[in-house]
């Protein structure tokens, strides 16, 4: 991939970065207009608002606030959350995970990230980070221990190329984004049981209060639906990612046997990553959670995936290779 | 009216573009350093790694010899083009002096070989990677000043287009190869 598509890849992703921050504010300002009325700090008289909406302004500012502390700090809070500790050359296995990062850097023409590593059996790893000189390329143990230099290099090139569009900007808002989606509907559930409907908002006359009535009624779906909005977001924003990613790997490397190779290894591993969360399932090169990564077509299961079916991917990268050759490397691999 | 904002317009696009090429033209001069600093990382192995292989391979000799000699002479090189005939035979000979470090199994228990082995792997793929990465910004930077509209900024600013990279002949023919003992045979 030449460097002017990345570049477009990068706009692309700033436009939908700002636009998933819009969002996500929209609906905390909704859903904190809703616990204004139904605390009844605000009622609405004669078709008009009045009182001072203080929940609306602070749910607001608690969006605006997670957004800039996401941005900035966003991969630590993902590292934090899988487990992920800094990767030392301490072996000769990770030096050279090590260097085949710096490798792959090089190609990419990208600042180095930073190393992580989480300690689990199952071979998996993301890039996060909010732009290439403030990433980080985090790989499992169990990816260390299972592949050699050839699929490493196939997977960390994925990874580079994750970073050189900025796609980990846009996953890691989402990651972060998800998780506080999630609690804040939580909240508004309990506020609005425990707080309860009854009452007469101040004032007002029959209609006001079916109008009031009604936007509370709105705000409880609003906030049913938001963390599966959320969920479908993130696995919607990703997907396409994964298969451009796989063929900029393959541009870095020059080389579709690497990530291939990788590819059709993990597809035969079933353990799960025990780390992997719903809220940052979407960052890993392929799914970390048991069952999902399986090769579910039709609708719903291209709905609720973040990643499009190994075997779909593997099936692009072959068509690089000709399939014929590759059937005979694989066995010779075995 | 109009015209003016005409002017001006293809003045902002003529600063753009002008920009981009001397962008463009930075970087192909920063990845031919990045290929140098690579090569010099190479220099500085090699005694390094022949001191501590040749015990163990008194048959070899030739090889060693080879490669010690290419290195003397890549580093006094009074230009470029004998300075790059230089590395190439010095990546011709690696590449033949891991091939026979196969045959001599005392090397994989000798944890230093293995670190040296390991260093050269990595510089020599980040050799290939940097060469490749310098090509690439040939490519963008000599596009640019080929294709309309740029080619009139280029042209009257003295954009000469870079010159590809050409690794050795036998060099072009071979893909990568995986220099690591622990990767499986295909």
């Amino acid at each position: 991939m030449a460097a002017s598509n990345f570049r477009r890849l990068e706009a692309t992703n700033r436009r939908e970065t700002v636009l998933l921050v819009l969002v996500f504010m929209l609906l905390f300002g909704a859903l904190g207009l809703g616990l204004d009325i139904a605390a009844r700090d605000v009622a609405i008289v004669n078709g008009q608002l009045v009182g001072f909406p203080v929940l609306t302004i602070a749910a607001l500012a608690f969006a605006g606030l997670q957004s800039t502390v996401s941005y900035f700090n966003g991969a630590s809070l993902v590292l934090l959350s899988v487990h992920a500790r800094e990767l030392n050359p301490d072996t000769p296995k990770h030096q050279m995970v090590l260097d085949v990062i710096n490798e792959m850097a090089t190609a990419a023409r990208m600042p180095v990230p930073k190393p992580y590593i989480i300690d689990d059996p199952s071979p998996n790893a993301f890039a996060t980070g909010r732009d290439p000189a403030h990433s980080v390329v985090c790989v499992t143990q169990g990816l260390v221990d299972q592949m050699d230099r050839e699929e490493l290099q196939g997977v960390i090139g994925h990874e580079m190329s994750h970073v050189a569009d900025y796609d980990i900007r846009t996953m890691m808002m989402i990651a972060v984004m998800v998780g506080g989606i999630a609690m804040l509907s939580d909240f508004v559930y309990r506020w609005m049981f425990w707080g309860g409907f009854g009452g007469r908002g101040r004032g007002g006359n029959n209609r006001d209060n079916q109008a009031a009535a009604l936007i509370m009624v709105a705000v409880i779906v609003l906030a049913a639906l938001a963390p599966i909005f959320s969920q479908l977001l993130a696995m919607a924003v990703s997907r396409q990612r994964e298969y451009l990613a796989d063929a900029s790997s393959v541009e870095f490397t020059r080389n579709p046997r690497a990530l291939l190779r990788a590819l059709e290894h993990i597809a035969k591993i079933e353990s799960p990553l025990k780390q992997g969360t719903a809220g940052t399932g979407h960052l890993f090169i392929v799914n970390p959670r048991e069952g999902l990564r399986d090769d579910g077509e039709g609708f719903f299961a291209n709905l609720f995936s973040t990643h499009p079916p190994l075997s779909k991917r593997i099936a692009r990268l072959q068509a690089l290779l000709g399939a014929p050759t590759l059937d005979a490397s694989a066995q010779a691999n075995t | 009216m109009v015209f003016l904002i005409v002017i001006v317009a293809i003045a902002v696009w003529g600063i753009f573009a002008y920009n981009r090429l001397v962008s463009l033209r930075n970087q192909v001069d920063n990845s031919w350093r990045q290929i140098d600093v690579q090569l010099k990382r190479r220099h500085d192995l090699i005694p390094n790694l022949v001191e501590a292989v040749k015990g163990y391979m008194q048959f070899e000799r030739d090889t060693l010899t080879q490669i010690v000699d290419a290195r003397a002479k890549a580093v006094s090189a009074p230009d470029q083009a004998s300075r790059m005939a230089a590395e190439n035979q010095i990546t011709t000979g690696l590449g033949k002096l891991m091939a026979v470090m196969e045959n001599y199994p005392q090397l994989k228990s000798d944890e230093n070989v293995l670190k040296l082995q390991e260093e050269l792997t990595t510089t020599e793929n980040q050799i290939a990677y940097a060469r490749q990465a310098y090509n690439d910004v040939v490519l963008d930077l000599n596009t640019r000043i080929q294709s309309f509209p740029s080619n009139l900024i280029a042209s009257n600013f003295g954009f000469k287009p870079a010159e590809y990279f050409k690794g050795a002949p036998e060099e072009q023919a071979v893909p990568k190869v995986d220099l690591s003992m622990t990767a499986p045979r295909a």
